[in-house]
């Protein structure tokens, strides 16, 4: 991808995010077909528990040996999946009994909640900390916030996550995992919300603290670069408030490169969330594919890493039109 | 040397000076763990499980070990027996081992006097083994991990970047599609899909080798692809060319001509990304889809601390390995930000 400075059209967007959404397709063919090798590389397939159990009729495994033709070689095996998938048809899970694309669905959404969550969390967080400290720069204030956020970014994900479990089994003033009480069922529907959020207080917690870090410090550097430039002086010589400058004419030229790392802080959240995940009990999508592959749920793990490249893609892509939307020197244009 | 000059550097700084003398002395700790550790790696004792870090007191004269009695086996509570404790004694005999491989000895550096005491420093885990002991053991994986991941990745990224830069053209872009591709993957799902469909097929006692190179495969993508964008400017320089019209090959104008250019970064870059090495195997381990007991390393002892049991009862001790991955961690850090601001004043943040 190239970005250029041109004057620019609605019609270069749009052909710009065509263009993009269609790289997926190769992306998305040659990750399914790694994880397909893969997973033919190790022993046993996904039959083999099914197998074991009583309860399923010989005749049933027949059928979907055959459906999926799981005694001829991986190759075929991929192309008679990618055929199923064209059609909308994900598979099976063996291990939910559920359609893939049912369990992929609810996952998907917790895991998206979750990261979302987190990434509001980290930016408003970040962002009025980093602005703070590059404004009263060296003072004491700048001083701890900047050790604060080398020690934030140096704590494991998973580690945090199981010093909050600890917290929340000692205090009990947080849940100790999950997604949702017991009792969700039977609340309304503010009394749904207030659980869901009440439970994502720590998963958030956990995955945004990191990234508060990273996004301070950039913030911090970019901020202290713009006060410096040509502009500011003008703006402060033609007799502007201070407030003004800082907060019109420096915070906006400042937030823009980190735009663009918008799309890595997505991504890192997601690869992220499947640690936090797992600790935390949170049913979404990485805790999904963890328990998928110890039970090589093939079907689940394909879908999972679909769509968690998929999520990756998305970001990027929404980084590149925010930051075009945002920076107008900045049109994207197409590949030379 | 360059490398020489960066280093006195370092020294020159106290944050250089701290950061490097915490990974020296956590390095060094590592080769030592043999002396260091008052016990073997799985040297059980069921009698003492979850056993709180011992307190050690000043009597008859001697630093002495307090001796403690299990009071409630099933919240496994102990209490100290009032007048009672061990002498601890400075280079005492205790497990046989090989000192760094050399020669046979028994001597340890702290050991305890009277069978019937245990030293346990930062307490012990579920089958009684000692968390210190475990800790230093568990040290030379976690740590060594890092060195040897960025080797092979540095190396690999060298080669893939530094020759796809130089030559360009077909090789440069099937080079860079595989470089996006692997990018373009969230990290800990290929991770664990590699790890799924390699693992079968080695002992338990290869999986250290195996973990190191599902990371490096991971991670030369990155390196390959700032190396690349380096090599390519370096190489319109006009001694690079010289070299070419002498007839050099291109493997010699990228090791003499090429790669001094690139040291610095090269060490920043690594010093970096070392801690992504040692987090990546503490979650695999952690996961327990990387070392296996009865080995020792920080990400399989944190993945004890996942009982119920432990959160419950409080049992904090066994919470350290994720202290000492958070010492590391932030030391490398620091280094190599000291090492960055040596080596590019103009990237300085601060």
């Amino acid at each position: 991808m190239e970005r250029r400075i041109v004057v620019g059209a609605t019609n270069t967007m749009i052909a710009f995010i065509l263009r993009r959404l269609l790289t997926l397709i190769p992306l998305l063919l040659g990750i399914t077909m790694l994880v397909f090798i893969l997973m033919s590389l190790a022993p046993g397939d996904f039959l083999t528990p099914v197998k074991a159990q009583r309860d399923v009729p010989a005749e049933l495994i027949q059928a979907i040996e055959t459906e999926f033709g799981l005694d001829r070689p991986w190759y075929i095996q991929y192309v008679k999946w990618l055929g199923n998938v064209v059609q909308g048809n994900l598979g099976h899970s063996w291990a939910y009994k559920l359609p893939v694309v049912d369990l992929i669905g609810q996952r998907l959404w917790a895991t998206f909640l979750l990261s979302l969550a987190a990434f509001v969390f980290a930016w408003g967080v970040a962002i009025p900390l980093g602005v703070l400290a590059a404004i009263y720069k060296d003072s004491i204030f700048d001083r701890i916030v900047s050790a604060l956020a080398y020690a934030a970014l140096s704590v494991p994900e998973f580690f945090l996550a199981l010093l909050f479990v600890f917290l929340a089994a000692q205090t009990g003033w947080f849940p100790l995992g999950g997604a949702t009480s017991i009792e969700y069922d039977y609340l309304s529907f503010a009394g749904k919300c207030a659980d869901r959020a009440y439970h994502l207080i720590l998963p958030t917690l956990a995955l945004g603290i990191g990234s508060i870090a990273s996004i301070m410090r950039i913030m911090r550097a970019n901020f202290l670069d713009t006060i410096r430039a040509e502009f500011v002086t003008t703006a402060r010589a033609k007799g502007l408030s201070e407030f003004v400058v800082m907060f019109k004419h420096v915070l906006r030229n400042a937030i823009n490169p980190l735009v663009s790392s918008f799309g890595f802080a997505f991504s890192g959240l997601l690869s992220g969330a499947l640690m936090v995940e797992i600790v935390l009990q949170y049913p979404g999508l990485g805790q999904l594919m963890y328990q998928s592959i110890l039970r090589e749920d093939q079907f689940v793990v394909l879908a999972s890493v679909m769509m968690g490249c998929s999520m990756l893609v998305f970001g990027n892509l929404l980084a590149d039109v925010l930051l075009a939307w945002s920076d107008p020197r900045i049109r994207l244009e197409k590949k030379k | 040397m360059i490398l020489f000059r960066i280093f006195r550097e370092v020294l020159r700084r106290p944050l250089g000076v701290l950061s490097a003398g915490v990974l020296i002395a956590l390095y060094t700790a590592a080769l030592l763990a043999d002396v260091l550790a008052p016990y073997a790696t799985n040297e059980q004792d069921l009698e003492r499980t979850y056993h709180p870090p011992t307190a050690l007191v000043w009597h008859d004269g001697s630093l002495q070990v307090q001796a403690y009695e299990l009071v409630d086996p099933t919240e496994a509570k102990y209490a100290a027996v009032v007048g009672q404790s061990y002498p601890l004694r400075w280079w005492g005999q205790g497990f046989e081992y090989r000192f760094l491989g050399l020669f046979k000895t028994q001597r340890h550096l702290l050991t305890i006097d009277g069978a019937e005491g245990r030293l346990y420093l930062l307490g012990s885990d579920s089958t009684g083994r000692d968390v210190f002991s475990r800790l230093l053991y568990g040290a030379r994986v976690s740590l060594f991990i890092g060195l040897l991941g960025i080797t092979i990745t540095t190396t690999l990224g060298f080669l893939v970047g530094g020759l796809s830069g130089y030559f360009g053209g077909r090789f440069d872009f099937v080079a860079m599609r595989c470089v996006e591709f692997m990018m373009a993957m969230p990290g800990l799902y290929l991770l664990l899909a590699l790890r799924s469909a390699l693992a079968p097929h080695f002992e338990s006692d290869q999986m250290f080798f195996v973990i190191v190179v599902i990371l490096s495969l991971i991670g030369w993508a990155g390196t390959a692809r700032v190396l690349r964008g380096m090599t390519l400017s370096i190489r319109q320089h006009q001694y690079v060319m010289a070299a070419e019209s002498m007839g050099q090959s291109p493997l010699v104008i990228l090791r003499r001509h090429v790669l001094p250019n690139l040291v610095s970064y090269l060490l920043v870059a690594a010093t970096l990304s070392i801690p992504g090495y040692i987090l990546g195997e503490a979650a695999l381990s952690f996961l327990g889809l990387g070392i296996q007991e009865p080995s020792a390393s920080w990400g399989l002892m944190l993945s004890q601390a996942q009982d119920v049991k432990v959160f419950y009862l409080n049992f904090w001790w066994l919470l350290t390995p994720g202290f000492a991955i958070f010492v590391t961690v932030i030391a490398y850090n620091i280094l190599g930000d000291v090492l960055r601001d040596i080596v590019d004043p103009k990237m300085k943040t601060r």
